[in-house]
């Protein structure tokens, strides 16, 4: 097979060579926000977690592929991200799960990528300039850098319609009756939902009258791509549930959604948490949990108009993870308890949004076997 | 949660000699361990028989006691220093074992000592095999099924429970006699057969075979508080059934899905919590079923481990150091990341590189050894190599063996392999050896697939397609024909996939210097990358690099005066820790004179290595190419090359000789040059063995003829007495000289040249050995560091003897001769740093044996002896100090010399190896060493005989068997032995002997070789009726009972001498030892 020259274009202009790998995109231009990630094993969920949506991921691990992929890691229908970003790229893979290799999901599913890249000397340089946008591809030189100058990234843009379902549609067979906003919803999610709740997903956009008429015993809010603050339209749902005291969990971009119906401001972080090993304490037990991240976007609860406890921060930049509402049923996290990939300590915390179910209904709706419209 | 107030000093048991499986890394995780706790505030008695170790140096303890690692001796020092608390998880198995030893006999509680870091409970737990067993069952983790059976009809029970396919191993036997695996019924009734006759007590272990299971570790660190995290994983590429310390492994784990590894994590959590460990670090191992993805656990080590080292020094994570931290009470989120100081050591590292370990071992030096690897750990060190890519690293693996291997084959090396047929190749690929991997490449390099290969030796398709790849690139580059030929990116894409100048030039035949030109030229050089525990996600402070090929440096030269100190690779014997214990000295005495130190070395188990010891650390082979890669980066004023043994001086030619700090590559060489020095010897009116220097069969007759037998024939620039020997004619000299031109290793490492002759010397019987260590100053300034008395004669290699400071029978005359001798030496070869001659003393008349104008393997042992930091001294020296200013500064101080003796012994890996004779000779073969101290030395020679594991018995029956050379001198042994009220037993010629002269024989024993009815030597080792073997051998061609009865002793773990010599010393020891009450005290105490 012939190497396909191709480059990595950012937008502040830095260059990077390396070779075309998975789709091809149209003229050679493949174009996002350009992120990393440091997991060391998990590339097959990272690329398909919707999160990922209008982003490049790079992959800070070196060698990405080895153990091929397999229908059951998906943690989507497909993936949503705009490319990848490796410094290898196996060639032959190995796992007994593995039906098709990494190289092969890309291509199938549209995915461009580009391999052969220093991805610490990028990894460095978005540490220290900033995730932004990029371009990469076959192109030439001038193209790419005009194509990573006019992408704009993810800051203001609303991706929630791409990565949404389009239909409700349930899953589970847990005592409590739950909806859930999908956001971008990741399977693994949905999995850990399914233990405790029967749970309807339902699309991004739907209101909050129609959610409330489903007769839920709580939502959860999940995670999801992109900026909060585009999401006007979700804020004021949530506003509509909060003032029916729902008893509401969120993740991720549920958290900022939550945190901004309840009135705060979120910012971006300089470049993001994109990892599986961030220590996160419980600032009520002291216990810290090694934690998978993906968010640009953090919460300011200085700002929030409702009361709320921080429950958890994160220890290496003392950032926002955690938040419960002193009056409300509610309570958010920003890491990822469901790993996929990543640790699996915080799983507690869905255990955790079922004893608050507890605390607020006196008994289960009960399992319901459809949507329980 | 800060630290505990409640307890103010702290024991910490070292791991004593380096033995094979037990070595330098614990000097590591000790050193760090000792630093923190006196940091931390408390008082710190160590505990350690290791001189060579860093952890014993006084400054890095309130109390050291180097003393025997025995329960006895630890409760002496326990109830003369009365410690708080005991930290048994930072010496190996050695202080675990002793822990437990004395939880068990009340120690600890009668004088109030609390065991932190582990419980006794968690220790039995994880230790106990039927314990671990039900704790691990217990918690819904599989174990590999097993079970031990005595008769074939519980075999076959067992069998039946278990499942197919099964392994069968005799208990007590020799070489794997007697194993086997079975996949059906009658397979199994017949090796389960012949293992019950095969083991000695008719005992087989009968368990569910993994063989070919792919094998993991996870390293575990968990504070009180009960946050756990894994600090790194570790996939072993030799799939299960070799022992994971004699495997290639590499980090991070490179082919487990993120499900499957988030399943290793958890049950590693459950685990250490079942086990009970409260703090620290621990090492769960792992088998994973490629097939199906099934999990069983191996063991777990509920302590810091040699893995544990390997993974601090792959990620930047210093375990030791937070293990220390964690068992005085902190918590893992209020100890800072010292590498990103912005974050806390409550976080798991993440790498973007591909850390590789390959074991390095020492067949060579153990005739009658298999060379197979299996589930015993036989490799004496170990390298690592970091590349950004599988294939950079352990390319750089290869080459940072120093085994004369320049990559994965590529190199002269592989021509060894052509002669194989390639069905032959495919096959031995199947038994993991030393050279497995090599005999992979060449048959992927005739076309053998990937496929054809893992359905043989069950390497993972991965990485064998990852050799394919270094395969095909050479391929590649072969077609291309020559260094003028590659384009830029040709260029970066070979030093990409690993490959070194060196392969390149024998690929292209040219000379590597023509390689290297030509690849500059083209602007592909090395760009240095840094180890950060985060993958860049953080800024890193600490300045720990490797080499690759990419498109950005991270390295940021400084304007300060710098010495770079090239370190002594992987440990092997005849260069181990002593050398990485002189070239951190050397980096502790050039730090606080202002120097900014760096240091390159590839040996994860040391102290060097630590990414604080030096101001910058470069992980890299030893080889001309890499070295001068950082060379070139950081252009450093002073190149430290005589302090870390073989593997630097023989690189020092090629570096810039303006660079070389001390006494000049042409003196050192000069040392070395037979006819020089010859001559310089002749000029300054020393005596010498007669001798000469031979290049083929033909010139070392010659030699021998003219200075008569026996004669010592050894090559030159080797150390260790590599492949020494004591001939007594002509037709022994012609096989050694065979031996040394074309057989094993030493071929490999180069062979004859005229630049590499064989030395042939006249020996000296029963002469005394000595060894003298001593620094000379630009000046012409010189100071003695010591003067060891060999107790083992001249012939008996100096690393494997025994030796005492001060020396005990040379006269005051002969001490002045040879420190005049050791002056004019130094001063006629221009010395600027240490010097270490060898003597030979007989009749009153002192010969020089060798002089070597670099750092010894003696200098710790000086060290610890006299108080004098020699090893910093010369480093100082040889930038320039002279001795006066460092009297002045107080570096350099008078010597403690009076009042007690110190003894030095060897350590020998026999135990090991139960297949090879254990008889001392020319060359060395002991791993490591430990030192005895005391007022006198009988007592000094006692203790350093408990400390190797050769008590002496205070009664008891000795057993005598000696050849007639030694019989006079054995009378006097003897009586001494029997008036210390040992019985006494021997051949039939001793016998004789020793009762004419009206010394009592208990028993004369049968030779095993006669008929009759009384008991052979074995049969009485057998019987445990025999305390101590003295057996000196007949020469090199004595096949006799000796063989057998050295052995026997090895097994049977019987004290045995070898040489009358140290029979002597022995039955000094005996009778000193039963006439003084036993005290410990501290070197402190001593050297005040």
């Amino acid at each position: 097979m012939s190497i396909i020259e191709a480059h990595l274009v950012l937008a502040d202009g830095t260059t990077f060579e390396g070779e075309a790998i998975g789709h091809l995109p149209d003229a050679g231009v493949a174009t996002g926000e350009v992120v990393f990630n440091t997991v060391l094993s998990g590339y097959q969920e990272v690329i398909t977690d919707p999160s990922y949506a209008g982003q490049i991921i790079t992959f800070t691990s070196t060698h990405i592929g080895n153990y091929g992929t397999n229908p059951t890691d998906d943690e989507s229908r497909r993936p949503f991200c705009r490319g990848v970003i490796v410094r290898e790229l196996a060639r032959r893979s190995s796992n007994h799960r593995s039906t098709e290799d990494l190289g092969a999901f890309l291509r199938t599913r549209g995915v461009a990528g580009i391999a052969g890249i220093d991805t610490r000397r990028l990894t460095r340089h978005l540490r220290d300039a900033g995730a932004q946008p990029g371009a990469f591809g076959s192109a030439d030189h001038d193209t790419l850098l005009r194509a990573a100058k006019a992408e704009p990234g993810t800051d203001g843009v609303d991706f929630l319609g791409e990565v949404s379902t389009a239909e409700p549609y349930t899953v589970g067979n847990g005592r409590w009756r739950v909806v859930a906003y999908d956001f971008g919803i990741k399977r693994t999610i949905l999995r850990h939902l399914g233990r405790i709740a029967t749970v309807t997903v339902v699309p991004a956009s739907m209101s909050a009258d129609d959610v409330l008429a489903l007769g839920p015993d709580g939502v959860f809010l999940s995670n999801g791509p992109g900026d909060p603050a585009v999401c006007s339209a979700q804020v004021g749902q949530i506003r509509a549930l909060i003032k029916a005291e729902t008893s509401i969990f969120g993740i991720c971009l549920g958290q900022q959604l939550l945190a901004s119906a309840a009135g705060a401001s979120t910012f971006k972080l300089p470049f993001g948490h994109h990892g599986g090993n961030h220590p996160v304490k419980d600032v009520r037990t002291g216990r810290v949990m090694i934690t998978s991240q993906n968010h640009n976007f953090c919460v300011d609860h200085t700002t929030l108009d409702l009361a709320a406890e921080v429950t958890h921060v994160n220890l290496n930049d003392g950032t926002l993870e955690g938040l419960a509402y002193t009056d409300l049923p509610m309570f958010s996290v920003q890491h990822h308890p469901e790993a996929g990939p990543g640790p699996h300590e915080s799983e507690t915390l869905f255990d955790d949004f079922d004893a608050l179910l507890t605390r607020v209904h006196a008994k289960p709706s009960g399992p319901a076997t459809k949507a329980f419209a | 949660m800060p630290k505990r107030t409640d307890i103010h000093s702290i024991l910490v048991i070292g791991s004593g000699p380096i033995v094979i499986g037990q070595a330098c890394e614990f000097d590591y995780s000790g050193t760090q361990a000792c630093r923190v706790l006196k940091e931390e505030g408390y008082r710190v008695i160590l505990a350690n028989s290791n001189p060579a170790t860093i952890m014993t140096d006084p400054d890095f303890a309130h109390a050291t006691y180097i003393e025997p690692l025995d329960p006895d001796v630890i409760e002496s020092i326990i109830a003369k220093e009365r410690p708080d608390a005991l930290l048994p998880t930072l010496g190996g198995q050695t202080a675990l074992n002793l822990a437990m030893e004395l939880d068990k006999r009340g120690v600890l509680a009668k004088y109030g000592v609390e065991m932190i870091g582990a419980n006794a409970l968690a220790i039995e737990t994880a230790e106990n095999r039927e314990r671990f067993k039900e704790a691990m069952q217990g918690i819904g983790i599989a174990v590999p099924q097993s079970s031990f059976a005595h008769t074939i009809e519980q075999a076959m029970a067992v069998a039946a429970e278990i499942g197919w396919p099964i392994i069968v191993r005799p208990s007590y036997i020799l070489g794997g006699a007697g194993t086997g695996i079975a996949d059906n019924d009658d397979d199994f009734r017949a090796i389960a057969i012949a293992g019950l006759a095969a083991s000695p007590i008719s005992e087989i272990l009968v368990e569910r075979s993994i063989a070919g299971w792919k094998e993991y570790e996870l390293e575990v660190v968990r504070d009180k508080a009960d946050n756990c995290v894994i600090i790194c994983g570790i996939e072993n590429v030799d799939p299960m059934g070799v022992h994971t310390g004699d495997s290639i492994t590499v980090a991070p784990i490179l082919t487990l899905t993120d499900v499957e590894y988030q399943n290793l994590r958890d049950l590693s959590f459950a685990c250490i919590r079942r086990i009970g460990v409260d703090t620290g670090g621990s090492n769960v191992q792992f088998a994973v079923n490629p097939e199906n993805g099934d999990v069983v656990i191996i063991e777990m080590n509920p302590r810091v481990s040699r893995s544990s080292a390997l993974a601090s020094k792959a990620t930047g994570y210093p375990i030791a150091k937070i293990a220390a931290k964690l068992a005085v009470g902190y918590t893992l989120d209020e100890i800072p990341n010292d590498i990103t100081k912005t974050t806390y050591a409550s976080f798991e590292p993440v790498i973007d590189y591909v850390v590789t370990k390959i074991p390095r071992w020492a067949f060579e030096k153990l005739p009658g050894s298999s060379g197979e690897l299996g589930t015993r750990m036989q490799s004496v060190g170990e390298a690592m190599a970091i590349g950004r890519t599988f294939t950079e690293s352990i390319q750089k693996g290869f080459r940072s063996l120093e085994q004369g291997r320049y990559g994965l084959n590529c190199d002269p090396a592989e021509e060894n392999y052509a002669h194989i047929p390639t069905a032959e190749l495919v096959a031995k690929t199947a038994v993991a050896t030393p050279e497995r991997l090599f005999l992979v490449g060449e048959a992927l390099r005739r076309g053998v697939t990937v496929d054809e290969l893992h359905a043989v030796n069950k390497i993972d398709p991965w990485f064998l397609d990852q050799f394919l790849m270094i395969v095909e690139e050479r391929h590649a580059l072969d077609a291309l024909g020559s260094p003028g030929a590659l384009s830029k990116r040709q260029w970066k894409r070979a030093k990409q996939l690993g490959f070194s100048d060196a392969q390149l030039g024998y690929l292209w035949k040219v000379p590597e210097s023509q390689v290297r030109t030509a690849r500059l030229t083209a602007g592909v050089v090395a760009t240095f990358k840094t180890v950060d525990t985060c993958a860049a996600e953080f800024d890193a402070k600490t300045p720990y690099h490797y080499s690759t090929y990419e498109d950005d440096d991270e390295v940021r030269v400084s304007d300060r005066p710098k010495v770079a100190i090239l370190g002594s690779g992987p440990n092997r014997i005849g260069q181990g820790i002593e050398f990485d214990y002189c070239c951190v000295h050397a980096s502790y005495a050039l730090r606080n004179a202002g120097f900014e130190t760096i240091m390159i070395n590839c040996n994860p188990e040391t102290v060097s290595t630590d990414y604080d010891t030096s101001d910058r650390l470069y992980f890299e082979p030893l080889t001309y190419e890499d070295v001068m890669n950082v060379i070139e980066r950081e252009q450093p004023d002073h190149l430290i090359v005589s302090l870390g043994g073989q593997t630097p001086l023989k690189l020092a030619g090629m570096l810039p000789a303006h660079l070389v700090a001390g006494t000049s590559p042409a003196s050192i060489d000069a040392a070395e040059d037979r006819e020089r020095w010859n001559k310089l010897c002749h000029s300054l009116g020393i005596e010498q063995p007669p001798g000469g220097t031979a290049v083929d069969v033909e010139g070392a007759l010659a030699v021998a003829e003219r200075v008569g037998y026996p004669v010592l024939v050894r090559p030159s620039y080797v150390l260790g007495g590599r492949a020494m020997q004591i001939v007594n004619d002509a037709s022994a000299l012609r096989k050694a000289m065979a031996d040394m031109a074309t057989d094993g290793s030493l071929g490999k490492e180069g062979g004859l040249s005229a630049e590499r002759p064989v030395l042939v010397d006249r020996f000296l019987d029963d002469a005394v050995e000595v060894d003298v260590d001593a620094i000379r100053d630009v000046t012409g300034d010189f100071v003695i560091g010591g003067i060891m008395e060999h107790v083992e004669q001249a012939g008996v290699h100096s690393g494997d003897s025994a030796c005492a400071i001060p020396p005990q029978s040379l006269s005051p005359l002969t001490i002045s001769e040879l420190e005049r001798h050791t002056r004019s030496i130094a001063d006629a070869l221009d010395v600027r740093g240490l010097i270490n001659v060898q003597f030979a003393v007989r009749d009153g008349v002192v010969y020089v044996l060798e002089a070597n104008p670099r750092a010894s393997r003696t200098v710790p042992f000086v060290a610890k002896a006299t108080g004098v930091p020699l090893a910093m001294v010369a480093s100082r020296v040889m930038v320039g100090a002279t001795l006066a200013e460092l009297r002045v500064e107080g570096l350099l101080r008078e010597p403690k010399t009076g009042g007690h003796v110190s003894v030095k012994e060897a350590v020998l890996p026999f135990s090991r190896f139960p297949e090879v004779d254990p008889v001392l000779g020319p060359e060395m073969r002991s791993t490591g060493e430990v030192m005895g101290i005391d007022r006198t030395f009988g007592v000094a020679y006692a203790k350093s005989q408990l400390a190797s594991s050769n008590r002496l018995p205070s009664e008891g029956t000795v057993y005598l068997s000696v050849n007639d050379r030694d019989k006079a001198a054995t009378v006097g042994v003897a009586r001494s032995f029997a008036n210390a009220g040992l019985r006494l037993v021997a051949t039939s010629g001793t016998a004789v002997h020793l009762s004419e002269r009206g010394i009592p024989i208990d028993l004369v024993v049968r030779k095993i070789s006669d008929p009759g009815d009384g008991p052979t030597a074995l049969d009485l080792l057998r019987n445990g009726d025999i305390n101590l073997v003295i057996n000196t051998p007949r020469g090199t061609s004595d096949y006799s009972d000796g063989a057998d009865i050295r052995r026997a002793c090895t097994v049977n773990k019987v004290t045995m001498h070898t040489t009358l010599a140290a029979a002597v010393a022995a039955a000094s020891g005996i009778a000193e030892w039963k006439n003084t009450p036993f005290s410990v005290r501290s070197l402190q105490e001593w050297l005040a």
